[in-house]
């Protein structure tokens, strides 16, 4: 595992505000956030809903601009989208005319220099493609189609997609939030070891607590919208996590500092 | 195995049953043969009748079929044009639906007047009519591509056309094909129509031939062709729906 604290900084936001629309309708999605990345860092962003956090990670990717303060990856400002993310939703999104093995090669039809060369090197891209899905655990579904399978393989599917390419930073909004609790445990524990294994730095935007504190490095929590970054909280637990760290009382009070900074609690 | 059966028996029972009813009523209730003739004496027409039935059926068939292809490539790539920037969407819409609300029944005496009473009217009248489900449901189906999806594929740097080529089109063919279902109705209805008000040939100008020499069991036989021609038609294209876009069946045609 990289030592965070020795760790260049990939991602840093400088005072960011983003606003959606112009001129008077315009609603401001995001209110002065400063937050640096680093690499092989796994980030989390909390918070209540609407509060900004997808618009948090279409600013690091290039999708949105923002309308003060500065984004760098890498030290480089953005402005354009990048190439280097790879990105999961709640949804799998997958295609339903591909197959398994065909979905997690889409971003390679589409960026370079895979783009060019797909074409002559199918069979070495597949390759590549089924030994990424079978170190999530999909070894012998690589064939079947997207409805072939569970709404936790095809989320897993959709990881798989979002890393084919090798991207520096994974991007993850909710993607387990429409799985049931068991299958979502099982999937922190594959995102956990694929980011282990690979070492790429993630951010994974939730309003899942557990998960936060479970698979995170640093957790920041947003407030209500405009989002403002109102808490960041490390997660000093020790590493490998085992899924029974959730059930110690170290993690139950990580959890609750983290509750007791969203607002709105209800009791 | 037992339900496929039923599925291909059922259809051809009730067909018969309709037929020996409508025979039976005939011949107990004594219509005349000028107002309602009995399929037995509709079937003697059409035999005797075949040749000018069958050269009339082709000529209907390929205006039908020429109009509908017609349709077809141009409402692709209208569809596309359509769902790719809201802007051609707002341009291009309004005036669809104002074009798509003219009778076409009215627009063939003036392709009558430009043509003339050749194969061109009907063709047009199929391209016509059959056009607009086309667009329409292109055009929906690359409306309703996910955003995220979009965002994926942005995100990677693919530009509007990459996204179009890998997501949008596919994900409307779906509804492209289900639309020619429609399309190849609405030209075979398009073309019958053209040739009733003015045609050299053609099954339609063959009927009001029929009706104006009061020879009613050819009209009849005219009748039975069309909906022979328009189910053969309408399951050709079917049959080409489910081989292209299986997919999106799911498994509801394995078994």
């Amino acid at each position: 595992m990289t030592n965070l604290s020795t760790a260049p900084d990939l991602v840093r936001l400088d005072g960011v505000t983003m606003h959606y629309g112009r001129g008077k309708s315009a609603i401001q999605a995001i209110d002065t956030v400063s937050l640096t990345i680093k690499k092989g860092e796994f980030i989390a962003v909390v918070g209540p809903s609407g509060c900004g956090k997808s618009s948090l990670m279409k600013l690091i990717s290039g999708l949105h601009m923002a309308s003060a303060g500065s984004v760098t990856v890498d030290g480089q400002p953005v402005t354009k989208p990048l190439k280097s993310v790879g990105m999961a939703f709640q949804a799998s999104n997958l295609l339903p005319w591909r197959n398994v093995v065909d979905n997690v090669l889409l971003p390679l039809e589409i960026v370079e220099p895979h783009r060019r060369r797909i074409r002559a090197h199918k069979a070495e891209y597949k390759q590549k493609a089924e030994a990424l899905l079978h170190q999530v655990g999909l070894k012998g579904f690589t064939d079947k189609m997207p409805w072939e399978l569970s709404g936790g393989m095809q989320q897993r599917t959709s990881i798989c997609r979002a890393l084919i390419h090798e991207p520096e930073i994974l991007m993850l909004d909710e993607p387990f939030g429409a799985l049931d609790a068991f299958t979502r445990e099982e999937l922190w524990c594959a995102l956990r070891d694929i980011q282990q294994a690979r070492g790429v730095t993630v951010m994974l935007v939730t309003h899942d607590l557990r998960e936060a504190t479970f698979l995170a490095d640093t957790v920041y929590v947003m407030s209500n919208r405009p989002g403002r970054l109102v808490a960041a909280q490390k997660i000093e637990l020790a590493r490998p996590r085992d899924l029974d760290v959730t059930y110690t009382q170290p993690f139950q009070d990580l959890v609750h500092q983290l509750r007791a900074h969203i607002g709105g609690g209800r009791h | 195995m037992r339900n496929r059966v039923i599925e291909i028996v059922a259809p051809i029972l009730l067909t018969l049953a309709l037929f020996a009813i409508w025979e039976f009523a005939c011949w107990a209730l004594s219509i005349p043969l000028t107002i309602l003739p009995a399929p037995s004496q509709i079937w003697e027409a059409m035999v005797k009748y075949r040749v000018p039935i069958f050269e009339n059926s082709i000529r209907t068939l390929w205006t039908t079929v020429a109009g509908f292809l017609l349709a077809t490539v141009f409402g692709l790539l209208l569809g596309v044009a359509v769902g790719w920037h809201r802007t051609i969407y707002a341009a291009v819409y309004p005036v669809m639906i104002g074009f798509n609300s003219i009778p076409k029944v009215a627009v063939v005496p003036i392709l009558l007047l430009w043509f003339g009473l050749g194969p061109i009217p009907a063709i047009l009248t199929a391209f016509l009519i059959s056009f607009f489900p086309i667009v329409v449901n292109v055009a929906t189906g690359l409306a309703t591509t996910e955003p995220e999806l979009e965002d994926v594929l942005r995100a990677l740097g693919g530009s509007k056309l990459d996204i179009m080529r890998k997501v949008g089109i596919p994900r409307s063919m779906p509804y492209f094909f289900g639309s020619l279902k429609v399309a190849i109705t609405l030209a075979f209805v398009g073309a019958v129509v053209a040739e009733t008000i003015g045609s050299n040939a053609g099954i339609g100008k063959l009927m009001m031939d029929a009706q104006a020499g009061f020879q009613v069991p050819i009209v009849f036989a005219g009748l039975m062709v069309l909906a022979v021609l328009g189910v053969v038609l309408y399951a050709i294209t079917a049959a080409i729906e489910a081989h292209f876009t299986g997919w999106a069946f799911r498994g509801q045609n394995r078994s």
